[in-house]
C-alpha cells in the first residue's frame, strides 16, 4: 500500500520466528530462497517509499504454486526494492534467469539495424509476429504499491507523450473508465483490450487496486503499435502485425520505444534502468529487456516430434497456446517466443526468435514431405 | 462527487500541475538515484490527487465520503499504522450493485472506528437505520432466561441457529493483522476453548493441518469454511497468508461451533435441528460467557464499548454482531403477495437456505433479524421468536383458508 510501511514497526514486537511464513507446501522461487535467517535480517528494512519484505513476498505466500510450474512469488513496489532486498532478490534472479550473477552486466541494444534477416519468414506458416516489453517511469512506485495520485500521474504523462507521436505511430488513447460500449467492443474484437486481472498471482500483490482508475489502452491508427497503461507495469509496449515480417515489427518497436523515451526525457522523466538489471519492472521475471518476441506459427508435424521440447530448449525458445500464457495450442498453431529476458540484448533475443523459427519452419517442411530432420538438430545456444 | 483533481485532468494545459508540483518533483527525480521518501511523496500528492473516483459507486462508503473528509483523514494513522485508504480499499474496488448496498469499508483495528470516526459514523448511521454513534448507546444483554415462547412447531421449523463474532482486544483485525498477530489470535482462542467442559467440550481443527478425512467430514457437517473468494473480502486483505492460523472448533455434540480468523477473529455459532430456539440461545449465551471468562483469566478481553457494542471487522456487524434465524417451511405464506411487507414490518429478512446470496429451495426459507446495532441480543432474539411465531400463525391460517393481517411495523429505536 502507498505512503507507509503498514504495520512494519509493530511487527517488530514479535520475533522473526513468529512472523516467518509457513512455506512447507510452497513451490515458487521465493519459497526456495527465503530462509528464516534471511527473513530476520530483512524484516526491519523498508524502501524509502515504505515497501517491506512482507509486501515483496505476499503474492508468493498466498500462492503456493503448481507442482510443475515455478512462479516467481515476489514483486517490486519501487525501483529501490531490488537494492534494499537484494539478499532475497539476487538469488531469485539468478535462479530464474539462467545463472545471472549479482555482478553481471546487462546489455541494452535497441538498434533494429543490428538484426540480421527476419523479413522473410514464410507467411504460409508464420501467421503473425509480435514483440512486447514493459517500461517503468523512474521516481514513481510500481503497480503493487502506487497511490491513486501516482497512477493517475503516470497515465497523464504517458498520454501526453503518446499524443505527440505521428506518422504511422499516430494514434489514440482509450481510458478504461471512460470507454463507450462501442469502443470497448472494437478493442475486444481487435484483441487489444486487457481485462481486470483475475489471476490470484496478481491480485495478491495489490496490482488490481482501484480498477479501472488510471488504466487505459493506446494504439496507433494502423493497429500495429499498442501501449497498455498501468496494467501489470507502468507501460507495456507491443508491436505486432500479421505475417512473418519480424524485421518490420522490431523496427517499429525500437523506433516507437526510442521516441517515447525521448518524449519523457523532454519533460524531465526517464525510464527505470541500470547496468546490472537493465529495465526495471514489477516482476523479477521481466527484468533486463522485459522482451518477449514471438510468432504464431503452424507446426503440426514438428510439434508431434519426440524431440520438439529438446529442440526448443536448445534454441532458447518456449511454446505457448495462441491464447497466450497458460493456454493450449489449437490446430497445430503455436506461439513460439524467446525464453530469456535478462543477460541478452533485445537484438540478440529477437535474432534467436528469427533464426529459431526459420529452422522450425524448415523442419516442418521436411516432415511434411516425409523426410528426416536429424541433420537439422541445433546445438545448444 | 467529481473531485477537483478530475477537473484539473481535463485541462491539457494543467498537465504539469496535475502531477502534483511536477516541477518540484523533477528536481528529486533526476538527481543521482535519489529516492523519494514516503514523507516527501505525501507532500507531492495532495489529497485531491488521491481522492477515489466514486461516480459509478453505490455503497455506504461512497455515499458518505466527501473530498473534504478524505483530505482531513488521508494522512492519519491508527496506533497500528492503519490508514483510511486501507479502510476504504474494498469499497473503491467494488462499486456495488445498483440494488444491493454494501458497506464498502472495514476496520483494521479497534481504533479505526475512533481515528476515522468522521467517515465511519455516517456509514454506521446509514447501515444501521439511523443509529448515531455520537449520541446513542448500545445495550448488551446475554441473559437467555428472558426469552419466552421460543420453542417452535417442528412441522414448520426445521432448524434454529444464532451466530455472532468476537474480536480480541489488542490484536489487529483480519484486514490488517500480521502473521504473528493472527497466530496469536488462534493461540488465545484455542487455549480458551480447551477449557470448555460438559456439553461444550470439543476439539480444534486447524486448516493447515487437517487430514483429508477430517476435511470431508467437516464439509459433510456443513462446518467447513472456505478461502474467501468474494472480492468484497479479498480486496479488504482478509485472505492473506491463507490458510495460516485459520481453523474450526466444535463441541462433540456439533451444536456449538467457532470459526477462527475467517472474516473476524472469531465467529461463534450455536445451532441444532428442530425448533428449540430457547435452548440454542441459552447455549449461545452460556458458551460466549464461558469463553470470555477463560480469556480474561489470561489477561485478554473482547473488543467492546458503550458506543458500538462488540467491535468487529465490518461495520455491518457492530453492536451485537448477532444473526438469529430459523429454516422454516412457509409454502402458502411465501406465495402471498403480502409476504415481503410482513417481513419488513417484523424487521426480518429472508434468505435461501444456502445463506446470504442464495435463493430459497422449495418453500423453505432462512428467516432472521435485519438489525444488529441499537437493540440487545435478548431483544433481537425475542424479535425473531415473535416474528417466526407470527409467520407460522399466518401459514396455519392460510392452510385453513382464513385471511391474514399485515402486522404493525415494529419501532426500531426507543426514544
Amino acid at each position: 500500500m502507498p505512503f507507509g510501511n503498514t504495520h512494519n514497526q509493530l511487527k517488530m514486537n514479535y520475533s522473526a520466528e513468529q512472523e516467518f511464513p509457513d512455506l512447507s507446501k510452497h513451490n515458487n522461487h521465493m519459497a526456495k530462497v527465503l530462509t528464516p535467517d534471511m527473513y530476520a535480517s530483512l524484516r526491519d528494512k523498508q524502501t524509502p517509499s515504505g515497501f517491506t519484505v512482507d509486501d515483496v513476498i505476499q503474492t508468493g505466500v498466498d500462492n503456493p504454486g503448481h507442482p510443475f510450474i515455478m512462479t516467481v512469488g515476489c514483486v517490486a513496489g519501487d525501483e529501490e526494492t531490488y537494492e534494499v532486498f537484494k539478499d532475497l532478490l539476487d538469488p531469485i534472479i539468478e535462479d530464474r534467469h539462467g545463472g545471472y550473477k549479482p555482478t553481471d552486466k546487462h546489455k541494452t541494444d535497441l538498434n533494429p539495424d543490428n538484426l540480421q534477416g527476419g523479413d522473410d519468414l514464410d507467411p504460409n506458416y508464420v501467421l503473425s509476429s509480435r514483440v512486447r516489453t514493459g517500461r517503468s517511469i523512474r521516481g514513481f512506485c510500481l503497480p503493487p504499491h502506487c497511490s491513486r495520485g501516482e497512477r493517475r500521474g503516470i497515465e497523464s504523462m504517458s498520454v501526453e507523450a503518446l499524443g505527440v507521436l505521428d506518422g504511422d505511430l499516430n494514434g489514440k488513447y482509450y481510458a478504461l473508465k471512460d470507454m463507450t460500449d462501442d469502443e470497448q467492443q472494437q478493442l475486444i474484437d481487435d484483441h487489444f483490450l486487457f481485462d481486470k486481472p483475475v489471476s490470484p498471482l496478481l491480485l495478491a500483490s495489490g496490482m488490481a487496486r482501484d480498477w479501472p482508475d488510471g488504466r487505459g489502452i493506446w494504439h496507433n491508427d494502423n493497429k500495429t503499435f499498442l501501449v497498455w497503461v498501468n496494467e501489470e507495469d507502468h507501460l507495456r509496449v507491443i508491436s505486432m502485425q500479421k505475417g512473418g515480417n519480424m524485421k518490420e515489427v522490431f523496427n517499429r518497436f525500437c523506433t516507437g520505444l526510442t521516441k517515447i523515451e525521448e518524449l519523457f526525457k523532454e519533460k524531465g522523466h526517464e525510464f527505470m534502468w541500470n547496468e546490472h538489471l537493465g529495465y526495471v519492472l514489477t516482476c523479477p521475471s521481466n527484468l533486463g529487456t522485459g522482451l518477449r518476441g514471438g510468432v504464431h506459427v503452424k507446426l503440426p508435424n514438428v510439434s508431434k516430434h519426440e524431440k520438439f521440447g529438446e529442440i526448443l530448449k536448445r534454441l532458447r525458445l518456449q511454446k505457448r497456446g495462441t491464447g497466450g500464457v497458460d493456454t493450449a495450442a489449437v490446430g497445430g498453431v503455436f506461439d513460439i517466443s524467446n525464453a530469456d529476458r535478462l543477460g541478452f540484448s533485445e537484438v540478440e533475443l529477437v535474432q534467436m526468435v528469427v533464426d529459431g523459427v526459420k529452422l522450425l519452419v524448415e523442419m516442418e517442411k521436411r516432415l511434411e514431405s516425409g523426410q528426416s530432420i536429424d541433420d537439422l538438430m541445433p546445438a545448444q545456444k | 462527487m467529481a473531485s477537483s483533481f478530475a477537473k484539473m485532468m481535463s485541462s491539457r494545459g494543467l498537465f504539469m500541475a496535475s502531477i502534483g508540483a511536477g516541477a518540484v518533483a523533477s528536481g528529486y527525480l533526476l538527481s543521482d538515484g535519489a529516492a523519494i521518501s514516503a514523507e516527501q511523496r505525501r507532500k507531492l500528492y495532495p489529497p485531491s490527487a488521491d481522492f477515489p473516483d466514486l461516480r459509478k459507486h453505490n455503497n455506504c462508503m461512497s455515499s458518505a465520503l466527501t473530498p473534504a473528509i478524505y483530505a482531513k483523514l488521508r494522512d492519519k494513522i491508527t496506533p497500528n499504522n492503519w490508514t483510511l485508504d486501507q479502510c476504504i480499499q474494498t469499497g473503491v474496488d467494488n462499486p456495488g450493485h445498483p440494488f444491493i448496498k454494501t458497506v464498502g469499508m472495514v476496520a483494521g483495528d479497534e481504533e479505526s472506528y475512533e481515528v476515522f470516526a468522521e467517515i465511519f459514523d455516517p456509514v454506521i448511521k446509514d447501515r444501521h437505520n439511523g443509529y448515531d454513534p455520537k449520541t446513542m448507546k448500545h445495550p448488551t444483554d446475554l441473559d437467555a432466561s428472558k426469552i419466552h415462547s421460543a420453542v417452535f412447531d417442528e412441522q414448520y421449523v426445521l432448524s434454529s441457529r444464532v451466530r455472532t463474532g468476537r474480536s480480541i482486544r489488542g490484536l489487529s483485525l483480519p484486514p490488517a493483522c500480521s502473521r504473528s498477530e493472527r497466530r496469536e489470535v488462534e493461540r488465545v482462542t484455542v487455549q480458551a476453548l480447551a477449557g470448555l467442559k460438559g456439553d461444550l467440550s470439543g476439539r480444534y481443527y486447524s486448516l493447515t493441518e487437517m487430514s483429508d478425512v477430517e476435511q470431508q467430514r467437516l464439509i459433510d457437517d456443513h462446518f467447513l469454511f472456505d478461502k474467501p473468494v468474494s472480492p468484497l473480502l479479498t480486496c479488504a486483505f482478509m485472505a492473506r497468508d491463507w490458510p495460516d492460523a485459520r481453523g474450526i472448533w466444535h463441541n462433540n455434540e456439533k451444536t456449538f461451533l467457532i470459526w477462527v480468523n475467517e472474516e473476524d477473529h472469531t465467529r461463534v455459532i450455536s445451532m441444532e435441528k428442530g425448533g428449540n430456539m430457547k435452548r440454542v440461545f441459552e447455549r449461545f449465551c452460556r458458551g460466549l460467557k464461558q469463553v470470555e471468562h477463560l480469556i480474561q483469566e489470561r489477561g485478554w478481553e473482547f473488543m467492546w464499548n458503550e458506543r458500538l457494542g462488540y467491535v468487529l471487522t465490518c461495520p455491518s456487524n457492530l453492536g451485537t454482531g448477532l444473526r438469529a434465524g430459523v429454516h422454516v417451511r412457509l409454502p402458502k405464506l411465501s406465495k402471498d403477495p403480502r409476504f415481503g411487507k410482513i417481513l419488513d414490518n417484523l424487521r426480518l429478512q429472508k434468505r435461501g437456505t444456502g445463506g446470504v446470496d442464495t435463493a430459497a429451495v422449495g418453500d423453505t426459507f432462512d428467516i432472521s433479524n435485519n438489525d444488529r446495532l441499537g437493540k440487545s441480543e435478548v431483544e433481537l432474539v425475542q424479535l425473531v421468536v415473535d416474528g417466526v411465531n407470527y409467520l407460522i400463525e399466518c401459514e396455519k391460517k392460510l392452510e385453513k383458508g382464513q385471511d391474514i393481517k399485515i402486522p404493525a411495523p415494529i419501532q426500531h429505536f426507543k426514544k
